[in-house]
């Protein structure tokens, strides 16, 4: 009987999976908690309008923010050899991964070199990109995720679903029952002051006890080898000043030219995010403390690619921001783990289908083209024309469901033809008066969600003719 | 580069070599990336603004101000320590230890910011300041003694004032600690501190 756990990588690492449609089927059952989650996010998003509208040169951060990211990508190459340089000067020890398994494989080889079995980690996508948790486990290492979002997540054995706020998607009442059963809080307890009380608790003694402690890193600077990790909560900092190593993981476009760049995206990063001028920490590192060994990788797994494609290379601009996310009426209405990638939402529906066609062929169709991720994006990524030329490749490329591309393949015959166009509406309109229960039955997807419209008497055409010969 | 190279590469030239050919054209960065920020009063906005993310401001004088004011705000508190001499009168643990893990059990420690931002009510700390890295984010409460002069307006002139890697590590610290991780319901004292007290002095 396979255990839990190892069941869970091997059906992640499988091609059984449930496509964006079908998950958010199952996720608008309860209508109730779509509101309720369609809310919560729109109410982050209106705390950004709200700090973003202080800023009356917001659209000049927002060119300048884009720009340096172009330019970074431009001269990616130079930049992160000049980091790296500055870095190993300063006493850090850099890796370079060139996928997950490698990434996972350094942190594990860093951990058994420290002769621990524990680890305590920070926020950071990157992991959950390469399932390193899951690695270490199954090489019987430890890792608690002290970012409070993420604990709770992780005792529910659950995926964040958001890239800012990983529990957004449950209740005081959901993370109450977890606390009690993992904490022994209170049962039925959901006053967020007692829940986080008791979460501090239990993870300052897990501060005080790891040795090795891993961060991500919000912004890598190749002037001089040093690094920015940003938090609310503290738990980077607090992790990394009790620990002997300091491990850093990093996509290697997260690196920027200068020191002075850090005052564009440190003024982007948090007012998009959450609506603060600013996280509470914004933690700079150059050098380990004394006795202390800090290592940074950095990773490709499927960057490079991406670099690669003139059409999608932008995407690497991302600042990790989540305010595609909270704007995005499909991802409010779907949640993220509708979503089967680390990343949800417009962003990650531009970055996935790079590292798994196959797979991910199904995110960028779970958007309406609205372009409010475009609007919002503090580095200007045109999202949502990424979405839309992602389906063109796809198409192209074969991974579009057969019963998609059929009926596509037939509107287009019907609407290039224009007696076949004029037979086809004439027919429509016949059968939709006479036999309604052709169209207003539960096969047709429409109908499940909509009455269809009033068939009207006669067609445009129709009636363009009349009215002209009168 | 035909493939059978790459695969005896290390990944740092795999990965570095990819770039190179994948990289897009050079594109000069030229664009405004440095903004003014007007504000009638540096001080005002500072204090506006730590008071929106949690924290308090208070104006004094004298260090005589400061230490009568945590008297009366910290009563009854011990395990106080502080790295500015002329408060050490109210500090009754010392922070000449080897080990980060022995400030566990401070309750308040007091120490120097270098310079504030009006913007964000952030203010650099670095190792300049600390005898310990987790010194700020270790104690149940923190206090910083700023002064008024020391406020800029934002982060573009952060950046001009400070040299970030003069020391190993620096900070900014905006507020206390916080969490809004719980149904979006803000708490206030997450990991690090629980409450933040800024003194800014004249």
């Amino acid at each position: 009987m396979l255990p839990d756990w190892k069941l869970k990588i091997i059906l992640k690492m499988s091609s059984i999976k449930i496509d964006h449609a079908t998950a958010s089927l199952k996720f608008n059952k309860d209508e109730a908690h779509v509101d309720w989650h369609d809310e919560t996010l729109w109410f982050v998003r209106s705390k950004r309008d709200k700090a973003v509208f202080q800023i009356s040169e917001w659209e000049q951060l927002r060119e300048a923010g884009s720009q340096i990211k172009n330019h970074v990508l431009s001269n990616m190459y130079n930049l992160l050899v000049e980091f790296e340089e500055k870095a190993t000067a300063n006493g850090i020890t850099v890796h370079w991964a060139a996928d997950a398994k490698e990434h996972n494989e350094i942190v594990y080889s860093i951990i058994k070199n420290e002769g621990v079995n524990r680890m305590v980690k920070s926020k950071s996508m990157l992991t959950e990109e390469c399932h390193l948790n899951d690695f270490l486990k199954e090489k019987g290492v430890e890792v608690i995720d002290s970012d409070l979002g993420e604990r709770i997540v992780q005792m529910r054995g659950e995926a964040p679903s958001h890239i800012v706020l990983p529990a957004i998607h449950l209740k005081k009442s959901d993370v109450g029952e977890t606390f009690h059963k993992h904490l022994g809080t209170k049962k039925g307890a959901t006053d967020p002051q007692y829940l986080t009380e008791a979460a501090r608790q239990h993870l300052r003694d897990t501060f005080l006890t790891r040795k090795v402690a891993l961060t991500g890193v919000n912004f890598a600077i190749a002037e001089t080898g040093g690094f920015v990790v940003c938090t609310n909560e503290g738990n980077a900092d607090m992790g990394v000043h009790l620990a002997d190593v300091h491990i850093a993981s990093m996509g290697f476009e997260k690196i920027i030219p200068m020191v002075e760049h850090l005052g564009v995206f440190l003024r982007l990063l948090a007012r998009s995010a959450t609506g603060q001028p600013i996280t509470t920490f914004s933690s700079h590192f150059h050098k380990p403390r004394a006795g202390q060994k800090m290592h940074i990788v950095i990773v490709d797994n499927g960057r490079t690619k991406q670099l690669g494609r003139p059409d999608f290379r932008s995407s690497l601009k991302c600042i990790r921001c989540a305010a595609c996310l909270n704007t995005c009426p499909v991802y409010r209405r779907s949640g993220g783990h509708s979503y089967h990638t680390a990343i949800a939402g417009p962003i990650g529906s531009i970055l996935a289908p790079n590292l798994d066609m196959a797979q991910n062929a199904d995110l960028p169709f779970a958007s309406t083209l609205c372009g409010s991720c475009s609007n919002v994006c503090p580095v200007k990524i045109d999202i949502h024309e990424q979405l839309y030329k992602w389906r063109q490749v796809l198409v192209q490329e074969g991974h579009v469901p057969t019963v998609k591309k059929v009926g596509i393949q037939s509107m287009a015959s019907v609407l290039s033809s224009p007696s076949f166009y004029r037979t086809a509406g004439k027919l429509g309109r016949f059968l939709m008066k006479n036999t309604p229960f052709i169209t207003n039955n539960n096969l047709n997807i429409w109908y499940q969600q909509r009455d269809m419209p009033d068939v009207p008497k006669e067609s445009f055409r129709e009636w363009y003719i009349r009215e002209k010969v009168n | 580069m035909n493939n059978h190279q790459r695969n005896n590469m290390s990944s740092r030239e795999k990965i570095l070599s990819q770039i190179k050919t994948n990289q897009p054209d050079y594109q000069e960065l030229n664009v405004k990336f440095k903004f003014e920020s007007l504000y009638e009063n540096l001080y005002e906005k500072f204090a506006e603004i730590l008071s929106f993310v949690g924290g308090k401001a208070l104006q004094v004088n004298s260090y005589e101000e400061i230490k009568a004011n945590i008297r009366v705000l910290y009563q009854g508190v011990t395990n106080i320590a502080t790295t500015i001499p002329e408060l050490s009168e109210l500090a009754d643990f010392s922070l000449n230890v080897a080990d980060p893990h022995d400030l566990e059990m401070l309750n308040l420690v007091i120490i120097e910011g270098d310079f504030a931002v009006a913007e964000n009510a952030a203010i650099w700390v670095s190792e300049k300041h600390l005898p310990h890295r987790a010194l700020p984010m270790i104690t149940q409460y923190l206090a910083i003694v700023i002064h008024k002069s020391d406020i800029v307006t934002n982060m573009h002139r952060a950046y001009e004032r400070v040299k970030v890697d003069e020391t190993g590590f620096g900070t900014f610290i905006s507020g206390p600690s916080k969490t809004a991780d719980i149904e979006q319901s803000l708490v206030i004292g997450a990991h690090g501190a629980r409450g933040l007290m800024v003194y800014v002095m004249d």
